[in-house]
Formats: structure tokens, C-alpha cells, sequence
């Protein structure tokens, strides 16, 4: 590199272009919550189930086989969209229901994990706020 | 080692080291779930497995970058450490939390590990990478307040210059971007948008300033070339990583309900992204090119050169492969995401540990470099790493191109298991190929066991 390019030249355009980055990723975060409010489906977050089914998701670490609007884990199916692939909240919970606590053999399984019928229902809530975001189109079909 | 102090960096590299086999075995229990899917089930089932190894990962990433943080800052500094005791202190305390956590996972279930640990009056966990409990989270900020207060002290007292001030600023922005671990709202899309301050200016952010001044530290020690032009390089390579990378965030906000300009933002700037990752290969080859003296650790020259070529190609080019919009509105939590993440991790991140290690671990056991022997056993060790991970890498982007297609783009899409099934075949050659990583690995740690006859250290 050129000497008129010095090292002290090198660290200010660091400083600068960082700090100019930054203000613009933050100026978009800004943006970004002002305008998320029509997509994000937050109304549904008033149903204490919602609220609720969420925790169950995270407390039994569901992202740890499964993605959600395509981040998690690629053992399982997405859940972004199950509801409207099963076709309603039922069929999720029955799904659930059904896990046999051995396994089935040789092939990939989700654990039996004995909740309770309002635990379902809470589960079921959260992944019914959840098919309702607006993902921009995604996935490009049903199956996630 | 000119420097006493630096000596509290070998229990750090010794534990890394030490979680990287961890890693890798439950790396294997997870690869033969996916073909063999009731192995081990239900004693550890799949998620508890990915949590062992992903968080393994993370954790002996941390212990590498503390450890070199230990041996860079008081040489860099031309001073001892703030507090060696300190140090020790901390390295005990992060080992065994990080065991507990450990034995948390595999012990009981994750809903009582939650509900036993707290996870009511502050919920953090459950969200992927950010599994651990909430209290070893408040744990991790505690020994990384200790250990930034006692490098920051050591710098203050002693020579600033722009390796040691890059990686105090990538170490702070760690620290700092952690805080966000604690974020989590009700609001799934909120959530995840803050999640990302965590997981992607970590990796594609600060690390990358940690990365590079590694890189500096070591091509400096190895080439002999002046600091002013290795200098000026590390500033030119984080100036490109975070005017791409900071934006670059915004690969991540696609489809997860976040408005659409991300879209265009998001593609433009992480198209850019494996600009900085080139440059660091260029550099990495300039400086061995220009090199003023033969250092007698060739085995660390070959980790600095392999990390420039490898963090280019796993994280440059790999996720380059995937990161425009239109591309990835088919390729979104694929295969194509697990190929580009193995990659790039062991390009980057595993391979920049390992060259500081390999660099320093001779010098902390009193001399410049090991042995002749040991080094070949070394670079043995390399090859069977790296060429394993290209392999795996290119066997899970097959898994996922076919994925896309057979699941989200052919006239008859299948359901995610039926799709699963067809691909088996390249999760098997995955598996094999993991089996011969495991096997450079152990390789590489029998080179510490060769004898060292070399030179002693100066």
C-alpha cells in the first residue's frame, strides 16, 4: 500500500465508516419497529395463551430440532406455518399427543412430552400468532 | 514467554482444546440421528445434543479468545498482566459453569433444567445458541466484566497499539452484544431481530476484529514483517468487515416479519461480506511472501495461512452462496445454512484459535517451536481437519440443494421428512466424513505428546 496511505489514515476511516454504520443500522432499527407493528400480528399477543405457548416453546428448547420462520434446527419440519399445514390447532395438538415415548424404531421421533391439555392449547395459540406474521411470501409452499 | 503473566493463558487453551473433542463427539451423535433417528433416543435426544455441541462450540471459542487475549495483551503491552490471580480465578469459574451447564443439558429435562435454574423470573432460554440457563448467562457476564477489566487495565498501564486496541474493541463489542442475550420479548418478530445482535454482529462483527488481530499478532511473530504494514492491513480488514457486516444483518431479516427494504439492504451489503474474508487471505499470504526471518514453528505459519484460505471459502464464499434475497427465499433453513455454518466456523473462528495455540503453546511450554515430529503430526492433524470439513461442507450443500428442490421447488413438493429421507445417502457421507474430523483432531492433540527436542525459546 502507498505511503500517503498511512497506518493513522487507515484507523480513522475505521472509526468513521464504523461509526457511520452503525448510525444507519440503528436509524433502521428505528424505522423498523415503527413500521413492524402492521406485519408482526402483536394484537394476538393480548391472548395470555400466546404469551404463554411461547415459553412452553422455549422451555422445552422446540427450536433445538425445529426452525420457526426458518431459524432453528433442520431435524424437523417448520413450524412457522404447521398450523395451516395440518390444517388447524387441533391436528397440531393431536399430533403432539400422539409421540410415542419410546420413539419409533430407527426412524426420527419427537419426544412424548406429557403436557397438560391447557399446555396444548397455549402451544397451539403461539404457533397460530405465529403462522399469522407476515414472513414476506415465505415459505414458497406448505411444506415449509 | 517474555512476559510471566502469560503463562495464565495455557489452562485456556488446554480446556479449549478439551471442549472441541466434547464438540465433535456430539457432532457425531447428531450426524447418525439424522440417519439412524432413534440412537440414543429418548436418553439424549437430538436438541439436547445440538445444545452440547453448538454450545461446546461457542464456549471453547471463548476459551480461546480469552487464552489469546492472555498471551497477546502483555506482549503486545510490554507489561505483566493486571492480575494473574484474576485471570486463574475466572478461568475456573467459566470452566465449571460451563460443566454444570453442561451436565444441566444432559441430566434432566430442559423444561426443569428452567424451571430448577430460575428461568421464571428473567426467561432468556430456549432461543437456538442461547440455550444456557439463565444464571450461567449472568455467570458469562461476570467473567467477562473481570477478564475486560484486567486486560483494559494492563493495556492503560502499558504500549497501546493497534493490535491490542482492535482486539480490546472486539472484546468489549463481545461483551457488550451479549447484553442482548437478556432480550426477549413477547413479540416473536421483535425477538428475533434482537437475537441477531447477538448471533450475527458477534460472528460477522466484533469476532472478526478478534479474529484479525489474532491473525496480526501471529503473522508479526512469524514474518517479521514491520508492525506499521501489518497494521495497516488489520485496520483496512475490519474497516470492510464492519461497513459490510453491520448492515449485513440484514440478511437475516427476510422472512421473519420485518419489512421488505431489508430485502435490498440485506443483499447488497452481505454480497460484500466476503470482501474483508479476501482481503484477510491476501494478507495472510502477502505477509508469509515478504517474510524477514524462517521462523522455526512452520506448523503455526501453515494455521494463519489455512485460516485466510478457509474463513474465505466457508465464510466468504459459502455464505455468499446463499445470502441474496431471491436465493434465499428457497434456501432459508436448509442443509445450505448447516453447510455454510461448518465451514465457517472452522474456517474462521476454529482455525484462528488453533493458530494462536499453535503459535504459543510451544513458547508457554519454554520453547520457540516443537519439535520436527511433532509439528508433521501437527500439520497431519491440519490436513485431516480441514480437508474433512470441505468435505462435509460440500455433502450437506448437496443434502440441501437437493432439499430445495425435492421440498420447495418441484411441481410436487414433498413433506419435510419424505425430502429428508431421499437425502440420507449425503447425511451417511456427512457422518464418514466427521468420523475422519474426529480423527485429525486426535491427531492434533497427540502432537503435544511428541517430545519437543526444538530450540529453546528466546
Amino acid at each position: 500500500m502507498s505511503e500517503a496511505f498511512t497506518t493513522s489514515t487507515a484507523r480513522n476511516i475505521f472509526y468513521g465508516g464504523t461509526l457511520f454504520f452503525l448510525l444507519v443500522f440503528l436509524a433502521l432499527t428505528y424505522q423498523t419497529e415503527q413500521s413492524i407493528p402492521a406485519r408482526d400480528k402483536r394484537e394476538m399477543l393480548a391472548d395470555a395463551k400466546v404469551v404463554a405457548g411461547k415459553k412452553i416453546w422455549e422451555t422445552n428448547n422446540c427450536i433445538g430440532c425445529h426452525t420457526l420462520l426458518g431459524e432453528g434446527a433442520y431435524f424437523a419440519p417448520e413450524l412457522g406455518n404447521v398450523v395451516k399445514r395440518l390444517g388447524s390447532e387441533e391436528a397440531v395438538k393431536a399430533f403432539i399427543k400422539s409421540r410415542p415415548p419410546e420413539g419409533v424404531p430407527g426412524r426420527r421421533s419427537m419426544p412424548q412430552f406429557n403436557f397438560t391439555d391447557q399446555q396444548l392449547d397455549e402451544i397451539a395459540a403461539f404457533l397460530k400468532y405465529v403462522s399469522e406474521i407476515n414472513t414476506a411470501k415465505w415459505p414458497p409452499n406448505i411444506q415449509g | 514467554m517474555q512476559y510471566q503473566s502469560q503463562a495464565v493463558a495455557k489452562p485456556y487453551f488446554i480446556a479449549a482444546i478439551a471442549l472441541f473433542v466434547a464438540q465433535i463427539l456430539f457432532g457425531l451423535i447428531m450426524g447418525l440421528q439424522y440417519v439412524v433417528g432413534d440412537f440414543l433416543f429418548p436418553y439424549i435426544p437430538f436438541n439436547v445434543a445440538r445444545m452440547v455441541h453448538t454450545n461446546a462450540l461457542i464456549v471453547w471459542l471463548l476459551m480461546g479468545f480469552m487464552g489469546a487475549a492472555y498471551y497477546l495483551i502483555p506482549e503486545e503491552s510490554e507489561t505483566e498482566l493486571y492480575s494473574p490471580k484474576l485471570a486463574l480465578a475466572m478461568f475456573w469459574i467459566f470452566l465449571v459453569a460451563a460443566g454444570l451447564t453442561v451436565v444441566g443439558y444432559l441430566t434432566v429435562p430442559y423444561a426443569r433444567l428452567a424451571a430448577m435454574t430460575g428461568n421464571d423470573l428473567l426467561p432468556t432460554m430456549g432461543r437456538e445458541f442461547l440455550e444456557q440457563p439463565t444464571i450461567t448467562k449472568l455467570g458469562i457476564v461476570v467473567v467477562a466484566l473481570a477478564f475486560l477489566f484486567n486486560l483494559t487495565m494492563t493495556v492503560l498501564k502499558g504500549r497501546k497499539t493497534a493490535v491490542n486496541t482492535v482486539l480490546l474493541i472486539g472484546l468489549w463489542g463481545l461483551a457488550v452484544l451479549f447484553l442482548f442475550s437478556f432480550v426477549n420479548p413477547h413479540n416473536v418478530v421483535r425477538d428475533k431481530f434482537y437475537w441477531w445482535w447477538v448471533v450475527h454482529l458477534w460472528v460477522e462483527g466484533v469476532w472478526e476484529l478478534i479474529l484479525g488481530s489474532i491473525l496480526a499478532f501471529v503473522l508479526i511473530k512469524v514474518t517479521g514483517v514491520d508492525r506499521e504494514v501489518i497494521e495497516k492491513w488489520l485496520y483496512v480488514i475490519i474497516t470492510l468487515t464492519l461497513v459490510t457486516g453491520i448492515l449485513g444483518t440484514g440478511h437475516h431479516y427476510y422472512w421473519i416479519g420485518t419489512p421488505e427494504y431489508w430485502q435490498l439492504i440485506g443483499s447488497i451489503f452481505s454480497a460484500l461480506e466476503p470482501i474483508p474474508f479476501f482481503a484477510m487471505t491476501l494478507f495472510a499470504f502477502n505477509m508469509v511472501n515478504r517474510r524477514r526471518r524462517e521462523h522455526p514453528n512452520k506448523a503455526a505459519t501453515l494455521w494463519a495461512l489455512g485460516t485466510g484460505v478457509m474463513a474465505f471459502l466457508g465464510a466468504g464464499v459459502w455464505g455468499f452462496l446463499h445470502t441474496l434475497s431471491p436465493v434465499n427465499y428457497y434456501t432459508h433453513g436448509t442443509q445450505i445454512t448447516a453447510a455454510h455454518g461448518h465451514m465457517a466456523f472452522y474456517g474462521a473462528y476454529v482455525m484462528a484459535n488453533i493458530t494462536m495455540i499453535s503459535y504459543a503453546m510451544p513458547i508457554l511450554r519454554g520453547r520457540a517451536a516443537n519439535s520436527n515430529r511433532s509439528q508433521v503430526a501437527e500439520m497431519w492433524g491440519f490436513w485431516l481437519m480441514t480437508i474433512s470439513i470441505v468435505f462435509i461442507t460440500l455433502f450437506l450443500t448437496a443434502a440441501g440443494i437437493l432439499q430445495v428442490w425435492l421440498q420447495r421447488v418441484s411441481d410436487s413438493p414433498l413433506p419435510f421428512m419424505v425430502a429428508q429421507e431421499n437425502v440420507s445417502l449425503f447425511y451417511w457421507m456427512r457422518e464418514w466424513t466427521g468420523v475422519i474430523f474426529l480423527i485429525g483432531l486426535l491427531v492434533y492433540i497427540w502432537s503435544f505428546f511428541i517430545p519437543g527436542e526444538g530450540k529453546a525459546a528466546a
